[in-house]
């Protein structure tokens, strides 16, 4: 049984002649590699070998290293033969070399066999399809909008990478979709959670994938200073969170979002889950009210648990010019294996649209109408948290 | 006197463009020499024009000395358009220089203006710059928006206080028809700008991590928002820029030029040693400008003021990729390659592909 063991180690590593098996008349190469006499020579010939790529396997040595897998196993009557002449093979390297074996009819065959397994029957178009875009991104042949907006990357890119996120791992649960508008500007106002900004690019994600509208969010200045993040960030439709920028895109017929409590929702401790912060100052609404487009209250749960924020390191948060850096149950313990989210289960709950149209042209600029109109937004959101807490089973689950 | 007396009241105007000495303001002078409304036009400059002047009187004079004052009055000039600030040091020799001929230049120039009651209208050649460029601006700056961060100094420092100095003056005269036209970076074939020497490199630098959005003036366009604010006389800050924007990315694909992302220090130290080797020219606000980018709202140049540019931002960077030789591409050829490699039927695909 020991010869059994020798032959998936010796054919890979071997030298493309006949294994060195212990065959009653050839030695094997164990065998040879015993034998003193000539145990000089597989080596030279190896280097030999090696050099030359040489074709014929009869002059092929056995290698060393097959020898020094299982010396002791090789019956003893095999070391007698003569290691230098092993039998001649019908079997040749010129007959078997791979490349030049195989016509080129089959390779176009096997190409096209692969293509039908990889693209389907209609490989071809897709191809084609594929090619096109390639052509369309290579030689800069696309459109963005005014905000940066890459419409084909996102929807090709981005949120193909984010959609087995969203269905497999937080498996989320999306209720009152039909709350979104199928046209014209909508402000989505949600909570924010889970340290990092997960929460926002599911939304997207999501909405993208229910609607077919591209939510288009509003990121803070810091997002926009870091390198990478802020490119990708309005690659994919966001844009600064200030007046300007959300008053313009609502009026231009944008679905956008928002996440008032910003970083102190997102980086507020595991103890404080699910309990809303304050809402800014209220722009958002006053953005809605200018624009006269609806607000559509977004509660989302399931993200407080996916990085639980248990410690802070503000002095080095400081240094590094960040809000907050997180200590979470696993990072920086585990390191970048730290950085992958717990897989919670996520509930979405789209509220009713709060409509902004019916108040009159001064509304934005009154203060209490404002601060009434915000607070009516995140009682909802907190209010439908609470209920969708109720509703779930367990955190994962 | 007697001369100017007996000139009838329908005679043409009489134009006085600054700084003739650069291509934009010798082409714009000349083509307004030519246009029958115009009488006469008077260019004004430190060092004589290079090139056909065509009609154009030229007085060698600066701006900068009381002289100008003078001038406008002798040749009874009703039109001043003020064309010589200038982006860059560059041959002026300096950042003092430049400042000087910017910002006292203009002074001189608009203390002139203030005092020659035959003045009705001025247009000044602002800059989009003057916005600036950081991670908290808005994505489309509209005229009444203040850059978020105030300038501390260069070009665009140069450019508020320019700005500041032509709000005043139409404070002071009233009467006066003042045009600011805030220019997106002019892009040509024969713009020599810190930018197109920029975009004209072989290989690209970029900052790492970041894609600017760009918007493009064509230099024709510059050519007809300038005769255009002559003619239309629409008081007010206009910002003038090609439909459209563009990543720098998108840009260096369309230019099929390589780019080379460098980390935003090593930029710096890059700029710092391509302006040695005067090959071409960082300024901060420039290399802030390649960092964030920045996006102008046009609206107002349709409804006020009227004017409608002929080439947009991707036609502008085509024209001006149409003068230069390619150094990349090596993907797109690539991709030729295999699309001829394929079975004739998938070719017809990609046909439809590409059409569809």
């Amino acid at each position: 049984m020991a010869d059994a063991e020798i032959i998936p180690l010796n054919q890979p590593l071997g030298t493309h002649g006949r294994p060195g098996r212990g065959s009653g008349k050839a030695p094997s190469s164990a065998a040879r590699g015993l034998a003193g006499g000539s145990g000089a020579r597989p080596v030279r010939k190896k280097k030999a070998a090696g050099a030359e790529e040489s074709p014929d396997p009869i002059e092929e040595p056995p290698t060393p290293l097959a020898a020094s897998v299982d010396p002791t196993d090789e019956p003893p009557e095999d070391s007698s033969a003569n290691p230098s002449r092993p039998e001649p093979s019908p079997a040749t390297t010129k007959a078997r070399h791979p490349l030049r074996g195989i016509p080129a009819a089959d390779w176009a065959t096997a190409l096209d066999a692969a293509a039908k397994e990889v693209f389907g029957s209609e490989w071809e178009p897709q191809l084609a399809r594929f090619l096109a875009f390639l052509r369309r991104r290579v030689t800069g042949d696309y459109v963005i909008d005014d905000y940066g907006f890459d419409r084909e990357l996102a929807e090709r890119f981005l949120h193909a990478l984010l959609r087995p996120i969203k269905e497999k791992w937080f498996r989320i649960d999306v209720r009152g979709i039909e709350n979104i508008p199928s046209r014209g500007g909508a402000l989505v106002v949600s909570n924010h959670s889970g340290t990092l900004p997960v929460d926002g690019l599911m939304t997207m994600v999501t909405i993208h994938d229910h609607t077919g509208r591209a939510l288009r969010p509003l990121g803070a200045d810091l997002v926009f200073k870091m390198p990478f993040v802020g490119m990708l960030a309005r690659k994919s439709g966001a844009t600064l969170a200030c007046n300007e920028d959300a008053e313009r895109m609502l009026s231009g017929g944008e679905l956008v979002g928002v996440w008032p409590e910003g970083f102190k929702g997102i980086g507020k401790p595991y103890s404080e889950r699910y309990k809303l912060q304050r809402f800014g100052r209220g722009g958002f609404v006053s953005a809605a009210l200018r624009a006269g487009v609806p607000i559509v209250p977004l509660s989302v749960v399931g993200a407080e648990e996916i990085y639980p924020l248990v410690g802070n390191i503000p002095a080095l948060a400081k240094v590094l010019g960040l809000p907050y850096l997180p200590i979470t149950p696993f990072f920086p313990l585990l390191g970048p294996l730290g950085m992958v989210p717990l897989p919670s289960k996520w509930l979405m709950e789209f509220g009713e649209p709060i409509r902004t149209d019916s108040y009159d042209v001064g509304a934005a600029d009154d203060p209490m109408l404002v601060f009434n109109l915000t607070d009516q937004v995140r009682e909802t959101i907190q209010q439908t948290l609470y209920s969708l807490l109720m509703q779930r089973q367990s955190v994962f689950r | 006197m007697a001369e100017r007396a007996d000139r009838p009241a329908a005679a043409g105007r009489v134009v006085l463009v600054t700084g003739v000495s650069r291509d934009v303001g010798r082409r714009f002078a000349r083509a307004a020499a030519e246009h029958p409304a115009v009488e006469r036009v008077i260019g004004v400059d430190v060092v004589p024009p290079r090139g056909d002047i065509g009609r154009m009187s030229f007085v060698r004079a600066d701006i900068r000395n009381p002289v100008i004052a003078k001038v406008i009055a002798k040749e009874d000039v009703d039109t001043v358009v003020h064309l010589s600030v200038i982006a860059t040091p560059g041959s002026t020799g300096g950042r003092t220089m430049m400042k000087e001929l910017n910002v006292i230049g203009t002074m001189q120039l608009l203390a002139a203006c203030q005092t020659a009651p035959s003045v009705r209208q001025l247009v000044v050649k602002s800059t989009t710059t003057v916005y600036g460029a950081s991670n908290q601006d808005p994505a489309m700056f509209s005229e009444s928006m203040e850059p978020r961060r105030t300038p501390y100094g260069g070009y665009a420092k140069d450019v508020a206080d320019i700005e500041g100095y032509v709000r005043g003056f139409a404070r002071r005269r009233p009467d006066v028809c003042v045009t600011t036209l805030r220019c997106a970076n002019l892009l040509g074939p024969r713009v020599a700008s810190p930018l197109a020497e920029h975009l004209r490199l072989p290989v690209i630098p970029t900052v790492l991590g970041f894609d600017p959005r760009l918007q493009f003036l064509h230099e024709r366009d510059l050519h007809a928002v300038l005769g255009h604010a002559v003619r239309a006389r629409v008081p007010g800050t206009f910002n003038v820029a090609g439909d459209g924007i563009l990543t720098l990315s998108q840009a260096a694909r369309r230019l099929q030029r390589p780019t080379v992302p460098l980390p935003g220090f090593a930029f710096g130290a890059l700029g710092g040693a391509l302006r040695r080797a005067r090959v071409a020219e960082y300024s901060p606000e420039l290399r802030s400008f390649l960092t964030f980018g920045r996006g102008v709202d046009t609206s107002r140049m349709r409804t006020e003021l009227g004017f409608e540019p002929r080439y947009s931002t991707a036609e502008t960077l085509d024209d001006f990729a149409s003068t230069l030789a390619p150094t990349g591409g090596r993907a797109e050829r690539l991709i030729t390659e295999i699309e001829r490699h394929l079975p004739t039927s998938a070719q017809q695909q990609l046909e439809e592909a590409l059409r569809g």
